[in-house]
């Protein structure tokens, strides 16, 4: 143990997922050819006035809720100013000291199963900037289309101690941002971005020491590795007698390490004041309270949930909660199979998810949660075998057909006439006269002989507990 | 008189009315407006544009629908001119800048303001754009890039400003309207000083959109005209709620023109002391009394009320404008639109500092540089903080004394219209001229300014216009224009 404690706090800038922009109707899809998706308010050419959209302030307010932050009835937009190329209005809209909503916290469960929970400071709604491409030609291009996406930033309190403890808190923030329909929680896109600032402090000081602060480090495992890598730089610094400068570090993932951006007296003043062509943002107590009443069931007490109610071990129940659209998949194939959660969730475990792909919110899967409930219904009532099961799934998948249509279409119905099973096991004993002799004189062992032949004979579809029955009976007879 | 002075001498309710009557055509209208610019527009500087093409192209399509016997609208046929800080599609529009021109093309919008868009759907035509102080940052035109603009009455003096090429286009009889923009008083002082009618509606009750913005809080897109019901009319047509505007107010627009008529019988007139003290030109003041006088002779009940702060406006003003004006004209980067200047090997900063050193003037770099002041880290509570504090305690002085009382009338300016030249050198007396007209700018209520008597200037000049402000509670506009209409008909000016 070092004699330094490191102390981090994360702001989180998340995408909301409105199909238009804060302040105008552009939409926000990703990937448009550059300039395709801006209008004269998001050019911020003369005259043009922004117009709040209400879809993002709802986003928001669900995320604050369920960050259990309190929702202001009243915040206001502020203008942040500074100038650069990818900032259209020479000011960014935002929130400054009259945010959304303050004073929350999020629970997150680390590597061992120990429970942390940290503070929220603040939710705030702001506009994105756009995007500056350097180096073609020596100019530099400025894509505007992602300016003025809405964005969500929220702040926890600097109770963090680890990066390991940062990434739990992130990953959990992700999957709650994703399942409550706020973000697609995408980091590689830029739609779920992290800074962290890191300082460290004698092991039991009160003061802080001060503080940097890693910029826009886009995976988990990176903001991880960042934050260790600083936190040592940090004591080796102090370890050798100097002081930390409080700045602006990038992280470079070839090397592993931190590199000074920009030191403090660089730093901007951004002359904050309340933005005049906005009023304040009122929001009705009810209508708080209403957005809170309809909240969709988290992660958290949604994977509990799985666990002590419906049976499912801790690990199924913690992969069907990864993403919001495996859950619901889950919970409409159980609701429609109307039996044991665990064959559901086996199956979706086993098959489904093997064939899922997930990008962003939206998520592909082979098959319906119908198919699924209709081909364990199947299984379930005796109509095919668990064998035959796998291989019909394997014909479902990417297709609208139904598992019983398939079973038709395969001839695969499990044979169950007792009259013919007979006739069939006669003329399977009578043709191997010698083994039956074998049987007869103790070689019992040799029933899955004549077992196997049967289902060979009838590939595979008999019954195989009537066949049994069937050929016990015959050969003690 | 010619048949052209005649025309000249029209109001838009008259011009309007005779074009659908079928007496004169919108085109006539048209070319007799363009002979009068091409007459006076060089010697007096009211238009930076003149939109001839668009204007008679308008007007024969105006002429076209009366011949199909179509509804054309309130305002079908008039020529306005419109002030160069509305956008106006696909026309020139600079704001009186350098900063909005490059390699000699101005900025041209896509798209119309609300307050021009709705003009135009009542069948008003675009004459030209008007010449005004830079960004509305001033009291005289003369801070326009382009010249200043002259008085009509007396080409020596200043016609006003910031909105001096649109009073200039009404009152040298060019256009019998035009739209102005008033922030601290833009369109009220200008009116005074030319004899016309401005007004400056309710903060929120004519849509922003499509106004370059000076200073967002106090902006009013306001009309002018040659006459009360005139200007009425004009409110009429840009007045209401606009979804592209957040700040404009839903309230339903009551018919102004229709408030003309009403009389002043037992209105209740306030009089602020405050507002006939020291630096009051004498003359101004006798004029602005009679008027009040002849409120009074026609059942008007005139009392002296008292607004405290009234003192404070100018200081407030100066914080509150400049800041939101140093954070409204950043977009004037060079990057996207208009001017931008790259020295040889310029890095971005100094492409930033080329662009807005050359583009911007005197004036504007000083209210920049003020407001980015008044905003900076440990000076924000001292002055723009304390400012809004201020400015509550204005707005609370005419809560209080419009319970009891239904408009206020002061002057409009203390003097008569300067020399140009005069206080160019000197900002802080040039920023005196806006002392009555602030208040209620800061308050957001609505204003207007109606001549009065004009007042005898020295020597040999012809007398000079004093307007008289009629100040009112929020969306009083109908008693505003009553009582200006009471003022008008007493016959003073």
């Amino acid at each position: 143990m070092t004699a330094y404690e490191a102390v981090i706090g994360l702001e989180v800038h998340a995408q909301l997922l409105t199909s238009s922009k804060l302040f105008c109707p552009c939409p926000t899809s990703f990937g448009a050819p550059p300039n395709t998706h801006v209008c004269p308010v998001c050019l911020g050419l003369p005259g043009a006035l922004p117009v709040l959209n209400r879809r993002a302030v709802e986003l928001a307010t669900r995320a604050a809720l369920a960050l259990r932050l309190t929702v202001h009835p009243t915040s206001i937009f502020a203008r942040k100013n500074y100038f650069y190329p990818d900032l259209p209005k020479g000011y960014q809209i935002s929130q400054f000291d009259r945010p959304l909503a303050t004073e929350g916290s999020l629970a997150f469960e680390l590597e061992g199963g120990e429970v942390r929970s940290v503070g929220i400071q603040r939710i705030h709604m702001e506009e994105d900037a756009g995007k500056n491409i350097h180096g073609q030609g020596g100019d530099s291009i400025v894509d505007l289309n992602r300016a003025g996406t809405p964005l969500v930033e929220i702040v926890s309190a600097p109770e963090l101690r680890s990066g390991a403890e940062a990434a739990a808190y992130l990953k959990t923030l992700r999957d709650l941002l994703l399942f409550l329909g706020v973000n697609d929680g995408n980091l590689e896109e830029g739609s779920f971005r992290c800074d962290a600032n890191v300082s460290i402090r004698p092991r039991g000081a009160q003061r802080l020491g001060t503080r940097c602060e890693i910029k826009n480090v886009n995976s988990f495992r990176f903001v991880q590795k960042a934050i260790e890598f600083e936190i040592l730089r940090q004591e080796q610094v102090l370890a050798s007698g100097g002081t930390i400068l409080q700045e602006t570090r990038g992280w470079n993932e070839r090397d592993g390490r931190t590199f000074s951006l920009r030191s403090k007296e660089e730093a901007e003043d951004y002359r904050y004041f309340p933005d005049p062509d906005l009023p304040p943002l009122r929001l009705e107590p009810a209508a708080i309270e209403a957005a809170a009443a309809s909240l969709p069931e988290l992660p958290e007490p949604k994977r509990e949930r799985y666990h002590r109610s419906l049976g499912l071990t801790p690990y199924a129940a913690g992969v069907l909660t990864a993403h919001p659209r495996t859950a619901a998949f889950f919970e409409e194939a159980l609701a429609l199979f109307q039996g044991d959660a665990n064959k559901v969730a086996n199956f979706l475990l086993s098959e489904v998810l093997a064939g899922a792909s997930f990008r962003g919110i939206d998520a592909t899967f082979p098959v319906s949660p119908a198919q699924l409930a209709g081909l364990l219904r199947l299984v379930e009532d005796g109509a095919i075998s668990g064998k035959q099961a796998k291989e019909v799934y394997a014909a479902l998948q990417h297709t609208d057909a139904s598992p019983a249509q398939i079973v038709r279409d395969k001839g695969m119905e499990v044979l169950r006439d007792e009259a013919s099973i007979e006739a069939l096991c006669r003329r399977i004993l009578d043709a191997n006269q010698r083994q039956v002799d074998a049987y007869r004189a103790g070689k019992t062992a040799l029933l899955g002989f004549f077992v196997g032949a049967v289902m060979k004979e009838t590939k595979g579809s008999a019954s195989p507990a009537l066949v049994n029955a069937i050929l016990t009976r015959l050969l003690t007879a | 008189m010619t048949r052209m002075d005649e025309m000249a001498s029209w109001g838009i309710v008259e011009t309007a009315s005779r074009i659908a009557a079928g007496e004169v055509s919108a085109e006539e209208v048209a070319r007799a407006t363009l002979a009068r610019i091409e007459a006076s527009n060089e010697r007096l500087g009211a238009f930076v544009d003149v939109t001839a093409g668009e204007l008679l192209e308008g007007a024969r399509a105006v002429d076209q629908r009366r011949a199909r016997g179509e509804a054309a609208g309130k305002l079908a046929g008039v020529p306005l001119g419109i002030k160069d800080a509305l956008c106006t599609r696909g026309v020139t529009t600079t704001c009186g800048s350098k900063v909005l021109r490059h390699r000699g093309e101005p900025w041209r919008p896509p798209y119309d303001a609300t307050a021009v868009a709705r003009l135009k759907g009542e069948g008003a035509l675009l004459a030209g754009k008007c010449n005004m102080d830079e960004f509305a940052m001033g009291s005289s035109t003369e801070n326009s890039a382009y010249f200043p603009s002259k008085n009509p009455v007396d080409p020596s003096r200043t016609p006003g400003g910031s909105s001096g090429g649109s009073a200039v286009a009404v009152a040298g009889r060019m256009t019998p309207g035009a739209l102005g923009s008033d922030t601290g008083g833009s369109v009220r002082q200008p009116a005074a000083y030319t004899g016309c009618v401005g007004v400056k509606p309710t903060h929120g009750r004519v849509s922003r959109f499509g106004l370059v913005a000076y200073a967002s809080s106090l902006d009013v897109v306001g009309p002018m005209a040659s006459d009360v019901r005139g200007a009425a009319r004009l409110l009429d047509v840009i007045a209401g709620h606009d979804p592209r505007d957040s700040t404009s107010l839903e309230a339903p627009v009551p018919s102004h023109e229709e408030a003309c008529g009403r009389g002043v019988r037992g209105l209740r007139v306030g009089v602020p002391e405050e507002y006939f003290a020291a630096g009051l030109a004498p003359e101004v003041a006798a004029s602005v009394r009679e008027a009040i006088g002849a409120l009074e002779a026609q059942g008007a009940e005139v009392r002296p009320v008292q607004l405290p702060h009234t003192r404070h406006a100018v200081a407030t003003y100066y914080v509150l404008a400049t800041a939101e004006a140093s954070s409204n004209l950043s977009r004037f980067d060079g990057v996207r639109f208009g001017l931008r200047v790259e020295p040889p090997g310029a890095d971005l900063a100094s492409m930033y500092g080329a662009t807005r050193n050359e583009g911007f003037g005197p004036e504007v770099r000083r209210r920049i540089l003020l407001g980015t002041y008044v905003l900076s880290h440990g000076y924000y509570e001292a002055y723009y903080l304390k400012a809004q504090q201020v400015r509550t305690l204005i707005r609370r002085d005419f809560l209080e004394v419009f319970s009891s009382v239904d408009l206020v009338a002061t002057p409009t300016a203390p003097t008569a219209a300067f020399r140009l030249g005069e206080q160019i050198d000197d900002p802080l007396t040039m920023y005196l001229n806006d002392i009555y007209t602030l208040p209620a700018s800061l308050a957001g209520l609505p204003a207007l300014s109606v001549p009065v008597r004009p007042a005898p200037a020295a020597g040999a000049t012809p007398a000079l216009p004093v307007g008289l402000q009629l100040i009112g509670p929020a969306l009083g506009e109908p008693v505003l224009f009553a009582a200006a209409a009471a003022v008008e008909a007493a016959g003073l000016r």
